[in-house]
């Protein structure tokens, strides 16, 4: 698919979040561009710090404030009506409209996620009730249905019940069932498997993947797990330090992986073809740099076996590889 | 627990009190508070005599048959006084426990959640609470003049501060609990997130302070009361009763000893229940009951 064929729903373009401290200005998103289109799954690959989650509070309009602020870039959101928003530059009660109508948002930990004195059909309730009104009556049973769509059994009883009374895959099903209660056309999902052992992980993956069938919404899946990444993207972004280092299909991802980071992130992955011919994991030398102390140029350089002292003379662009295949390497792609 | 998490949150409340009044004492002072509570309630029908009715003849009388706590320097029977007493001080603790409350809780709120106004309202709540209690309630019942409804205003003000202070610490850490900011990314307005998540969630708290904040206000208003300055020495209160009491110490210890105990006794009462109250409601300190 070329761009002018994408039905593009969200696009971030030259996205800067900073976070001012008293150590100095902590760059946590510095520049980071990508396109979401209805139906589709965007994967957003990085470690921890590297900006991965501040891009999706930026989206939400969630950054924990003073501190945090969108210093430049757009954020452009097509809601339902075919109006385009500025989510950077939106006001409060624009955001709070569109926040779990048009965007819904899950988290890490399901266990904390949800209050514990309000029983699972309230809350539900609470989100239809707030964007839609109507009685609470019809709210609870919108909620109800809810429950039933994320496959959770017995739902005419476990609507009535309290968090604590539920497992954590449970938890996160009725997370996602709170999100999806106003049929929302985005969903960023950050890290909604990481407190999940493998078998519910995978579940609720598959659950994720038969919604997004159902509803051609559109998800936003914030993880570090590449593994997750397969199964359910379509899209990757690999961030590093602020940036997305490398932007392409999922297959072209795994098959052709571009940006020295990339490879790097692939190679730690133990595969049973390394396993068999006894070799040993291959780690990036080094660790991440600090968003407060970033290196010159290329901030991936001082790791990177590729690198020389052209890499630290200025930031390389986000260049194509090949038609969608981005990456931000002066060494892997013409400048 | 297996039995509450199978049938839900009245269960649950059920197994809260039963673990509550399996407590002796607790269990005790929740009886002692009923009775003082109903004797309070049912006081005209139950006290065997006037409590203003006059009585040369009988004044001073020692505790006996007919006056069995005794009658005061008037010939007024005491007993009759200290249950009429019991609706006065009951009903200023009551009145102070619902309107600090109010005020500590809109304080505490805003303070700890916005950080703008944290800064105004805590430094005001630490100027009130640098002064001694009853000093700063003699100086605003002086400033307001001597009335029950003065009287809960001055106790009011007195200890709302140490209220907002828990709630507003509460409220900083519920605020940045996981499900606020789930709350956020749904879309909840911020006046329904601190009036519904936050505000459920310090009910147990509240309730705790509510108690101890009842027995300070029984206490501060007999302090109120025996210091001159508190509800007018005609109504009968225990506090009233121990300073009419007091010239008399030597000769008729009962005018004062009996209003006294009643104090002891309730205060304690709701002490203990405060402890119980906050060992159960505490997941970490319920399980070594």
């Amino acid at each position: 698919m070329t761009a002018s064929q994408r039905d593009i729903i969200l696009a971030v373009d030259g996205l800067k979040t900073w976070f001012h401290s008293r150590d100095g200005i902590a760059k946590s998103v510095d520049g980071v561009s990508f396109e979401l289109a209805r139906g589709e799954t965007l994967a957003i690959v990085g470690e921890s710090g590297s900006g991965k989650s501040v891009t999706s509070l930026s989206i939400m309009g969630l950054l924990p404030k003073p501190a945090g602020r969108i210093e430049a870039g757009s954020i452009r959101f097509r809601d339902r009506r075919g109006v385009e928003h500025d989510l950077a530059t939106a006001s409060p009660a624009t955001l709070r409209r569109l926040r779990g109508a048009e965007i819904a948002m899950i988290f890490q930990e399901p266990m904390t996620s949800l209050n514990p004195l309000y029983t699972v059909g309230d809350q539900i309730a609470e989100a239809v009730l707030q964007h839609e009104g109507g009685s609470h009556a019809a709210a609870l049973r919108r909620a109800r249905e809810m429950l039933e769509r994320v496959e959770i059994p017995a739902a005419d009883r476990r609507v009535n019940e309290y968090p604590h009374q539920m497992s954590g895959g449970m938890r996160q099903r009725v997370m996602i069932a709170l999100a999806l209660a106003c049929n929302p056309s985005v969903l960023i999902a950050d890290e909604p498997t990481t407190a999940l052992d493998v078998t519910v992980q995978a579940q609720i993956l598959d659950l994720l993947r038969r919604l997004q069938a159902e509803s051609g919404m559109s998800i936003l899946f914030v993880t570090h797990n590449l593994g997750v990444v397969a199964e359910i993207a379509h899209r990757v972004a690999v961030m590093y330090t602020g940036r997305v280092v490398e932007d392409a299909d999922v297959h072209e991802l795994f098959d052709r992986p571009t940006h020295p980071y990339t490879r790097g992130l692939l190679s730690c992955i133990p595969t049973a073809a390394l396993l068999a011919s006894r070799q040993r994991l291959q780690p990036i030398p080094g660790n991440v740099p600090s968003v407060l102390a970033l290196p010159s140029g290329c901030t991936f350089a001082p790791r990177c076996a590729l690198a020389d002292t052209d890499c630290t003379r200025a930031v390389p662009e986000l260049a194509a590889v090949r038609n969608t295949h981005l990456a931000r390497c002066i060494k892997v792609t013409p400048q | 627990m297996a039995i509450a998490i199978q049938s839900g949150a009245s269960a649950e409340r059920w197994q809260m009190l039963r673990l509550l009044v399996a407590r002796k004492t607790v269990l005790i002072s929740l009886i002692v508070l009923v009775l003082l509570v109903l004797a309070a309630l049912l006081a005209p029908w139950i006290s065997p005599f006037d409590p203003y009715k006059l009585s040369i003849m009988n004044r001073l009388q020692a505790p006996g048959a007919a006056h069995w706590f005794g009658t005061d320097d008037f010939g007024r029977d005491v007993l009759s006084r200290v249950i009429h007493g019991g609706r006065m001080s009951l009903l200023v603790g009551f009145l102070v426990v619902l309107l600090s409350s109010a005020l500590g809780i809109a304080l505490g709120l805003v303070a700890g959640f916005f950080r703008g106004a944290d800064k105004v309202v805590s430094r005001v709540i630490d100027a009130l609470m640098a002064f001694p209690d009853i000093l700063l309630a003699i100086a605003l019942v002086a400033a307001l003049g001597p009335s029950l409804l003065n009287v809960v205003i001055a106790l009011s003000i007195v200890y709302a501060p140490r209220l907002a202070r828990i709630v507003r610490a509460s409220t900083l850490v519920i605020r940045e609990l996981p499900f606020v900011e789930a709350a956020r990314a749904l879309g909840v307005s911020t006046l329904r997130i601190v009036t519904v998540h936050v505000l459920r969630n310090l009910v147990s708290p509240l309730l705790v302070q509510g108690t101890f904040i009842f027995a300070y206000a029984i206490l501060a208003e007999a302090g109120l009361s025996f210091l001159g300055v508190g509800i007018s020495p005609d109504i009968p209160t225990w506090g009233t009763m121990i300073s009419a009491g007091q010239q008399y110490m030597g000769s008729a210890d009962w005018i004062m000893v009996f209003p006294g105990i009643a104090i002891v006794l309730s205060v304690l009462s709701l002490q203990l229940v405060g402890d119980g109250l906050r060992d159960v409601l505490d997941p970490r300190l319920r399980k070594e009951l």
